[in-house]
């Protein structure tokens, strides 16, 4: 029997469109705890759930939350979490344990103001360096983030995919407007959806090592139950899943839990390019300032300034390369962020001086505006 | 002889334990309860947090998740949750589970989540180099305590009991077989399920506390550890310092996995 909302057009909140994006891509374990402005995923779910056989558990704390995402997809579900700043912070040791062992999960951050309590129903994007940075030690990261509730939908999808695909944790982060905004949706039929599902081994279970990485970079954890007995560690291991002294195996782990990312970065990395061709100056944005941002590009081509606007949809790995690439033949760049600046800082990185990068922050709760961006574009020029 | 090889994974040995600790008591009543009970090995999931106790999941030849300070109980929530065909025994210190972890347990106690938690209580952090614990007696020393502890300890059963657990049993690594009978009828138990199991620590514990020998630690086990049935008997003045073993809760209740599977029952029928 085909989903109740599949291949119908709704209109729908980005919170609920991310709940059924997870749906459409398999996931079927959901564990929470209720923040704003997160908690319509969770009640999504709670409601959704039960009709397709998915288990919904609202825990303790955010931290049991992520334990429990790791402990079920252990067994081979797709699983997911969703929070917001607050309960983002009290996720990252597990966060960290899922990339050191390398479990595929996703962790959805609907972003309010901060730091703290901060502005609970106002939008920000002051955790895209927490995203980055936030689970201690070095290793790679993957996160995503989307401008409308179709977006969420298809993005939720993608975190599921990578997630799988690379195995580890995919965040996605998504912002209050996006989150509480009611748009129209349209869902696709479950079974046109692109869906990765994690490998499992091709060897015997006498043959089989965890963490050997058949095809270089990523292992193949069996799931739990199927016959293949191994053990699961946040300590550094060796290709057994045994924890290990060996010096070498330490840096050989902790180099391929970055490596892996930068080695995959082209197929990870998406960018959407409005009028760059004969940009004078490039916006840089994402979520949803990228959607006041499209609306400046507009207005300043209508008064004769030529603007282009690089959207990045997934913020780490970081487009570096892309970005280098358009800093020769560009007057300069602006950054508009529902922050201090903290994807400018990259944005300056990758620039490497040779051009100048404006920024554009706002952090009182409201959106920045096309006008705002429009006045920013014309003081460069 | 009972043959443990089966169950181990011999390539790991020499274990870390300090000789004279307790904890290689509870793996070894561990392995003869599930042979007992004629469970598969791939059925099984040992879950432990960190500390001296949780590095007992790398040496039981299951599928094993050993993974962050306090958690383990949280990690085990999912894997049950996901899968219940599986059999989740949570291994745990008592710093493990009842401080950092302090939430998970009793919210699992209340959930009742068929679950089995061994705990190895040794009244003290002992990988980290005896810092004061939960359970730590009033007056003993640790190194955080160096003048001697100024609070109240926790019951670690009682707690699990108060919370809702369906199960709860205290043992000792002294009266190894019958660890085994209550790590047996634990695992048998459909619902949440304790047993709390006083592992000495002599290292960290026994040195600081003028018990250094692990012979002094277990005589102290085996004079202090009274069956029920015998403790109900005795009077409140020879209770005083004993410590109550055996079976303390074993009461029938609704399981969370098997209530949410009605619950999806519930909404197919509906359709
Ligand atoms: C988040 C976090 N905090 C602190 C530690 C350090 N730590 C490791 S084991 C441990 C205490 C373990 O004590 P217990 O659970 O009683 O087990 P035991 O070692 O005595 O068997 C602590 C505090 C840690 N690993 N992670
Ligand atoms: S420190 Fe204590 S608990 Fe840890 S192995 Fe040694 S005796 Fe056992």
């Amino acid at each position: 029997m085909p989903d109740r909302y599949a291949g119908r057009t709704m209109m729908m909140q980005g919170n609920q469109a991310c709940a059924e994006g997870a749906m459409a891509a398999g996931c079927r374990f959901f564990a929470g705890y209720p923040i704003t402005p997160s908690s319509e995923i969770a009640e999504w779910l709670a409601l959704r759930f039960p009709e397709v056989g998915g288990k919904f558990i609202q825990m303790e704390d955010e931290i049991g939350a992520m334990g429990a995402v790791i402990g079920a997809s252990l067994t081979g579900v797709k699983a997911m979490t969703a929070t917001s700043g607050p309960g983002f912070s009290l996720k990252q040791e597990n966060i960290g344990y899922a990339a050191m062992a390398e479990v595929p999960c996703v962790v959805v951050d609907v972003q309010r103001g901060g730091p703290s309590t901060g502005m609970p129903t106002l939008p920000s994007q002051m955790d895209v360096q927490q995203a980055r940075w936030g689970a201690h030690g070095d290793h790679g990261v993957i996160a995503l983030t989307a401008s409308s509730a179709q977006e969420t939908f298809e993005q939720t999808i993608r975190a599921f995919n990578l997630a799988e695909t690379y195995m580890m944790p995919v965040l996605l982060l998504l912002d209050e407007i996006v989150g509480h905004t009611t748009e129209r949706i349209v869902i696709p039929d479950w079974d046109t959806v692109e869906r990765i599902d994690r490998k499992q081994p091709e060897v015997p279970p006498d043959e089989y090592l965890p963490y050997r990485c058949p095809e270089g970079l990523i292992p193949v954890l069996a799931n739990f139950g199927t016959g293949y007995r191994y053990n699961i560690t946040g300590l550094c291991h060796n290709e057994t899943g045994f924890p290990t002294n060996n010096k070498q195996e330490n840096e050989s782990l902790v180099i391929r839990l970055t490596e892996k990312i930068v080695a995959h970065r082209n197929e990870i990395i998406r960018l959407k390019r409005m009028m760059l061709d004969d940009a004078d100056i490039v916006i840089f944005a994402y979520g949803t300032v990228a959607r006041s941002a499209r609306q400046a590009v507009m207005e300043c081509r209508e008064q004769g300034i030529k603007a282009g606007l690089l959207e990045a949809t997934v913020l780490w790995p970081f487009p570096t390369e892309e970005v280098y690439a358009l800093a020769g033949s560009v007057n300069a760049f602006v950054v508009p962020e529902l922050n201090l600046g903290q994807m400018a800082r990259e944005v300056e990185l990758a620039v490497r001086c040779a051009a100048p990068v404006h920024r554009l922050n706002r952090v009182d709760g409201d959106p920045i505006t096309p006008l705002q961006i429009l006045d920013a574009v014309k003081e460069v020029v | 002889m009972f043959d443990y090889l089966t169950y181990v994974r011999e390539g790991n040995f020499p274990h870390i334990w300090c000789s004279g600790c307790g904890h290689g008591i509870v793996l070894k009543s561990f392995i003869r309860a599930i042979d007992k009970l004629g469970i598969h090995r791939d059925e099984a999931v040992m879950v432990s947090g960190i500390g001296c106790s949780s590095r007992t999941a790398g040496y039981v030849d299951i599928n094993t998740l050993h993974t962050t300070h306090g958690r383990a109980i949280a990690f085990a929530t999912g894997v049950k949750f996901a899968n219940p065909k599986l059999h989740v025994i949570v291994v745990t210190g008592d710093g493990d589970a009842t401080a950092i972890g302090g939430n998970h347990y009793i919210h699992a106690a209340r959930r009742n989540i068929d679950l089995t938690v061994l705990i190895y209580n040794n009244y003290i952090y002992g990988m980290t180099g005896g810092q004061v614990s939960p359970t730590t007696p009033r007056g003993a020393r640790a190194s955080t305590s160096p003048f001697g502890n100024i609070e109240p300890p926790f019951n670690i059963s009682g707690l699990a009991s108060a919370a809702g657990a369906s199960f709860v049993a205290r043992g000792d690594v002294y009266h190894a077989q019958k660890l085994e009978k209550l790590i047996t009828q634990a695992i048998q138990k459909k619902g949440f399920s304790v047993v709390e199991v006083l592992s000495p620590c002599p290292t960290a514990y026994g040195r600081r506390n003028r018990m250094a020998s692990p012979v002094t630690l277990m005589e102290w086990l085996r004079d202090n550890c009274i069956p029920v049935k015998k403790y109900e008997k005795m009077s409140e003045e020879e209770r005083s310092g004993k410590i109550r073993t055996g079976v303390l809760i074993d009461i029938e209740k609704p399981e969370f996995t098997e209530e949410y599977r009605k619950l999806v029952d519930s909404m197919q029928v509906r359709g």
